[in-house]
């Protein structure tokens, strides 16, 4: 019914990553739902504790372990976790890296900021160049 | 969470010449704390017996906790209540209960008496949106999304997308 427009649901096996509180920044399994506004999730592989967690601090990623068995326990996790390569997956999206470099941005000091800056000119310059000469060359 | 606890209060009458050896009364209720618990437990065992606070003693009052608080179980709770006009936690559960017996009824903590919680089959789950959710594959979708980020600005450029 609602497949069409959602890509994405709340299901047991789906993969999710915590926004905030209990594990922030980890992805997690939803293990079980609880009810209309939390889900029980854990996941052993990237250190986020078995508890109760709000939908509203969660974001559901596009993964799904598949037939994943309701309230499996910690090492079931764990093993479909790994079995799916899930952590590989998840680096290679292009979430998972905006992620990684705000990081990296965010411990920047001032002055690498402005070296940044001033690659950042250098590597447009060039770009800029070789695209005006193709321009050139077409017109 | 967890506002409420479950205690186990043992309690009875002092013991005199006539009955020097007084029956123990053993109740499990919920309360918020163990001095709440106690009172309560007066309270109870005025109304079932011919014991009061003032000549009886309570002979041991301890915590009861949950033997797996990790599995998702759905409570009945069997209650009653002055008329005025279940999910994760045991306490949990009885904590909403109250919620929702204010919210439904206005009904006031001190005008519910619980009488039974126990664990329910699927069977015999009543409420309709507690049913819901005991679907074998369940899913839904979550359709709005309003992301609180606290590290935003509250005026921001974009209008924020709730499409999720």
């Amino acid at each position: 019914m609602t497949k069409g427009t959602f890509k994405r649901v709340v299901e047991v096996g789906r993969v999710v990553y915590v926004d905030r509180g209990e594990g922030e920044g980890k992805l997690a399994v939803i293990v079980d739902i609880i009810d209309h506004n939390r889900a029980l999730i854990d996941c052993p592989t990237t250190g986020v504790p078995r508890h109760s967690h709000s939908y509203r601090r969660l974001t559901l990623t596009d993964f799904v372990l598949k037939e994943f068995p309701r309230s499996g326990g910690s090492p079931i996790v764990r093993k479909y976790f790994e079995k799916e390569n899930i952590l590989e997956k998840w680096n290679k999206t292009a979430w998972a890296k905006k992620l990684e470099n705000r990081k990296k941005k965010s411990v920047l000091t001032d002055f690498d900021r402005f070296k940044l800056l001033k690659l950042k000119k250098q590597h447009r310059y060039r770009v800029n160049l070789e695209e005006a000469k193709l321009r050139k060359q077409k017109a | 969470m967890g506002r409420l606890h479950e205690y186990q209060v043992v309690g009875r009458k002092l013991p005199s010449q006539h009955d020097p050896v007084p029956r123990l009364y053993r109740m499990r209720l919920f309360a918020p704390n163990e001095v709440v618990g106690k009172s309560r437990f007066w309270y109870f065992l005025k109304k079932l017996k011919k014991v009061k606070k003032a000549a009886g003693e309570i002979v041991s009052i301890n915590e009861i906790f949950e033997k797996r608080p990790l599995q998702i179980k759905s409570y009945g709770i069997w209650l009653r209540y002055d008329s005025r006009s279940g999910t994760h936690n045991i306490t949990d559960a009885v904590a909403s209960c109250y919620q929702d017996m204010a919210a439904r009824h206005r009904a006031r903590f001190s005008s519910i008496q619980i009488m039974r919680v126990s664990e329910l089959k699927k069977s015999l789950v009543r409420r309709p949106y507690i049913r819901q959710l005991l679907e074998p594959k369940l899913k839904f979708p979550l359709p709005h999304r309003v992301i609180r980020s606290g590290r935003k600005s509250t005026f921001l450029a974009k209008r924020p997308s709730t499409f999720y």
